[in-house]
């Protein structure tokens, strides 16, 4: 009952950061409350309404004013630098991360990472790690949030937010939905275990893994006819889909995108939206004909599609298929 | 009853509230202070309501598990909490009703510019709040008090479009209310009531009146769109139709963060009426006090997507709002620092109006520093959606807007009824109402930064020792806030007859008698001294 605790375990790189502004914020405003409050204090006290004493009329300083203007102004804009500069570091995820593609909707997390696994409510991540999340919402908006992280990132339907931690600390943490989102919106709830690496990688085997989540999205490539058009040469009638992934994209209308998660994904259920130049907007729209999971993993079927980059230690590529792309080891 | 006949001759002097008696003399009242009375009435009434509501949340939060109510019911708690508070409480309070009843005075004008319009606003606002009761009795609604979509547009089946029209009517109230100041003060000013002689609650209404009439058409545009989206299935919020969900977000804070400077604005004007009274002197920097609160209204505009830090919006667009955020609490703590040094050297006496001010002061200044974290963007992304927030926006809503409200109803009590209230009683309540406000609140910051979120019906075991604490203060809290219904009741027809000017304060509505005539003055007064003139106050010509 008497359980009090009055910090949040702190098991990221950003929870020290944010930690560290939070602390030096307290320290501030604690002074200037208690400077304030102390000034009121003396002066009720001090100048009270008693026999002989006399109000003494001051019409007000501009040296005052002034000095009470740019001071704060001075030290708000430090503030607001700290600030930013930790928002930069959450919203930049480093290259490399390894990636989980998560999936809400009321009222469950529902997490896919690249090597195939996938769990519900529950998320299991390495120590000393960089871990971006891609998600995306089925129905309403909702929050990834953990507050052991101190990372919050909204889940929005219809495109993907990312969201990246490096976990420090072993244990098991909050994961809540912090975006009101229905009826069980405090039953949207669930556990990052965070683990040694080693136990991470045992784990890893453990689970029964049905092939990489880019395996699962080559066989819905496959299953959906997607590859009699995207064929892995340049005589398709849609463009060859190897290499493109992160670069950018020269379209019919004349702008450049680049080719980054959402793209992917709006090319998929809304191909005619940003055609590529060169082709026709042929493509059918595969708008409720694949599901999130889906989705997902054919995104990361795309991704997989680019040679890996030279030394990073990131997920694990397939081969840009040649000839067939069944061939896969 | 001819209205010219002001100089009756009987015992008691004529004045606005035994000039005519009946229900049909006050439905269809004109005058701007029966019309405030009209709105003390109906806001009291929901007061209650959304007080009843958190008072119920807090119930169910005092275990972990949700046991007292159901969850579809929590949610709707907590949304109609927000939007009876938010919409048929605080944004009327102050407005409608001190200054409804006090800025014709204080400019030394008859009534308002439009004074039938005024009581149309009154009409619309009932006509808002009975749409809301309907949404209330026939089952609610649980959007949450934003209204997010998809969810409010899509996924629920409550009664969404009820309380969006209900909502939407009320805002029209709002926005007539501020065109009526906004002429009033500009037309209806007393000979010698110039711009740098009007009281600071004249200027912060006006200041809030600029807001009322520029962001509430933006709020009645979104609701509508919300209702077109809902009824005929339009896609301008879903994604599965090419919408997009945050522009909704951009649209209803575009209204919805200025109305938080709607809400306290007028709270800032109490304070520094009742301030330099009870110090007895001018106060601090009147040109920067007046210059602080159109900086305000003006920066508010520009801070909207502070409440999107984590919704998805690109980088850099967080960094200019967060910017422009910590702009706008410079004039806020330029307005804590002038209070503060109107005290320096006064001759300060502890009454009940005093006591609330120094109650905003304190919580305000709480709430602001607290909006130093809430605006920085790293912090923000942690806090967001939690109990922090929760915490910092009541410490100005309730702790800043409801404190100065109390304060501004006892301060000018006398004048409104011609009877004081029973002092004693209202220190007692004002110290009920801090000791409750900060038990209740202050837990929730920490609650906040540990995690908890908002709008949970059911949470984690560890947090139950702070919650317990917080459903505690709020039972304290309700304490407080009944007393003052009860004992203002009672001196109506029991209280000490209030003199004119039974403070000796300083502006033309203590030169008038209490309770004023129905055209406010027998004669139009000529101003001739400053604002907060306590240096010569014994020289005023004191009209009779």
């Amino acid at each position: 009952m008497f359980d009090l605790p009055l910090w949040p375990p702190r098991a990221s790189t950003t929870a020290g950061s944010v930690d560290a502004l939070f602390i030096f914020l307290l320290t501030l405003c604690g002074f200037m409350a208690l400077a304030i409050f102390t000034m009121i204090i003396v002066f009720a006290i001090r100048y009270r309404r008693r026999p002989g004493h006399q109000a003494e009329q001051i019409e007000g300083s501009n040296a005052l004013e002034f000095t009470w203007t740019f001071i704060p102004l001075g030290i708000f804009l430090c503030i607001f630098v700290w600030g930013a500069y930790i928002y930069f570091q959450e919203r930049t995820p480093p290259r490399g991360a390894a990636e989980v593609y998560t999936v809400a909707k009321q009222w469950m997390w529902k997490f896919q990472h690249v090597e195939g696994h996938r769990e519900i409510n529950e998320l299991h991540v390495p120590v000393g790690r960089d871990v971006r999340m891609i998600m995306t919402s089925q129905d309403v908006i909702h929050s990834f949030y953990v507050p052991a992280f101190r990372i919050k990132q909204d889940v929005l339907p219809g495109r993907y937010t990312v969201a990246w931690f490096h976990a420090t600390k072993a244990g098991t943490y909050h994961l809540f939905c912090a975006e009101y989102c229905g009826t069980m919106h405090s039953g949207m709830i669930g556990d990052v275990v965070v683990m040694e690496p080693a136990q991470y990688e045992a784990w890893l085997s453990g689970g029964a893994a049905l092939g990489s989540l880019a395996n699962t999205g080559q066989g819905i490539f496959q299953s959906l006819g997607c590859s009699t058009c995207h064929r892995f040469d340049t005589q398709g009638r849609g463009p060859n889909l190897v290499g493109v992934f992160g670069r950018p994209v020269l379209l019919e209308d004349g702008r450049t995108v680049i080719a980054d998660e959402n793209y992917i994904r709006e090319s998929i259920l809304i191909p005619a939206a940003k055609v590529v130049s060169g082709f026709k907007p042929i493509m059918p729209t595969f708008q409720g004909i694949v599901s999130e999971e889906q989705l997902n993993a054919l995104v990361a079927y795309v991704k997989s599609l680019n040679p890996p980059p030279a030394g990073a230690a990131g997920t694990p590529n397939l081969k840009p298929p040649t000839s067939q792309p069944e061939t896969n080891r | 009853m001819s209205m010219a006949t002001l100089t009756a001759p009987s015992a008691e002097r004529e004045n606005y509230l035994n000039q005519e008696y009946g229900i049909r003399s006050w439905l269809l009242t004109t005058d701007h202070k029966r019309i405030a009375l009209l709105y003390l009435l109906s806001i009291t009434f929901f007061f209650f309501i959304g007080g009843f509501f958190a008072l119920l949340i807090r119930l169910e939060l005092l275990t972990p598990a949700g046991d007292l109510l159901q969850a579809d019911t929590y949610n709707k708690m907590f949304t109609m909490h927000g939007q009876v508070m938010v919409f048929f409480f605080l944004i009327p309070a102050v407005p409608a009703v001190l200054g409804n009843f006090l800025i014709p005075i204080m400019i030394g004008a008859k009534d308002l510019a439009f004074p039938r319009i005024n009581l149309l606003s009154w009409y619309l606002f009932i006509i808002g709040g009975l749409f809301m009761l309907y949404t209330i009795l026939t089952g609610g609604v649980d959007t949450g008090w934003t209204f997010y979509t998809p969810l409010s547009t899509q996924f629920l089946d409550t009664h969404v479009v009820a309380a969006a029209l209900a909502i939407f009517i009320a805002g029209f109230s709002s926005i007539l209310t501020g065109l009526n100041f906004i002429v009033t003060v500009h037309r209806m000013r007393a000979p010698g009531m110039t711009w740098s002689r009007l009281p600071l609650f004249v200027w912060s209404n006006y200041a809030t009146s600029i807001i009322q009439v520029l962001g509430t058409p933006v709020l009645a545009i979104t609701l509508m769109l919300v209702a077109l989206e809902r009824i005929f299935k339009l896609g301008i919020f879903n994604p599965q139709m090419g919408g997009d969900p945050l522009l909704f977000q951009h649209l209803f804070w575009f209204y919805s963060h200025p109305a938080v400077y709607i809400m306290i604005l007028p709270g800032m004007g109490v304070v520094s009426e009742v301030v330099t009274c009870f110090s007895r002197k001018r106060i601090f920097g009147y040109k920067f006090m007046a210059l602080a609160v159109i900086a305000i209204a003006v920066l508010g505009f520009l801070v909207w997507a502070h409440h999107m830090f984590a919704a998805g919006i690109s980088l850099y667009a967080a960094m200019i709002f967060s910017l422009l955020s910590y702009f706008v609490a410079v004039p806020s703590a330029i307005k804590v620092f002038n209070w503060t040094t109107t005290m320096y050297k006064g001759s300060i006496s502890y009454m009940t109006p005093m006591l609330y001010a120094f109650g905003f002061i304190g919580l305000f200044t709480m709430g602001g520093l607290t909006g130093l974290f809430v605006a920085a963007l790293g912090i923000d992304v942690h806090v967001t959606d939690t109990y922090f927030v929760v915490a910092h926006f009541h410490y100005i809503m309730v702790g800043g807007m409801v404190m100065a409200y109390l304060g501004g109803i006892h301060f000018w009590w006398p004048k409104i009824s011609g009877r004081m209230y029973p002092e004693a009683w209202g220190k007692l309540a004002a110290l009920i109402i801090f000791i409750g406000f900060n038990l209740t609140f202050f837990p929730q910051f920490v609650l906040g930064y540990l995690g908890m979120p908002r709008r949970y019906w059911q949470y984690s075991p560890e947090f139950q020792v702070l919650n317990v604490l917080s459903t505690a203060g709020a039972t304290i809290l309700a304490v407080g806030y009944l007393l003052p219904m009860v004992y203002l009741l009672w001196s109506m027809r029991y209280g000490k007859v209030a003199n004119e000017n039974p403070w000796n304060a300083a502006g033309l509505e203590w030169m008038t008698a209490s309770p004023p005539p129905t055209f406010n003055f027998d004669q139009t007064p000529t101003v001739t001294w400053e604002a907060y003139n306590y240096d010569e106050l014994k020289e005023v010509p004191v009209e009779r």
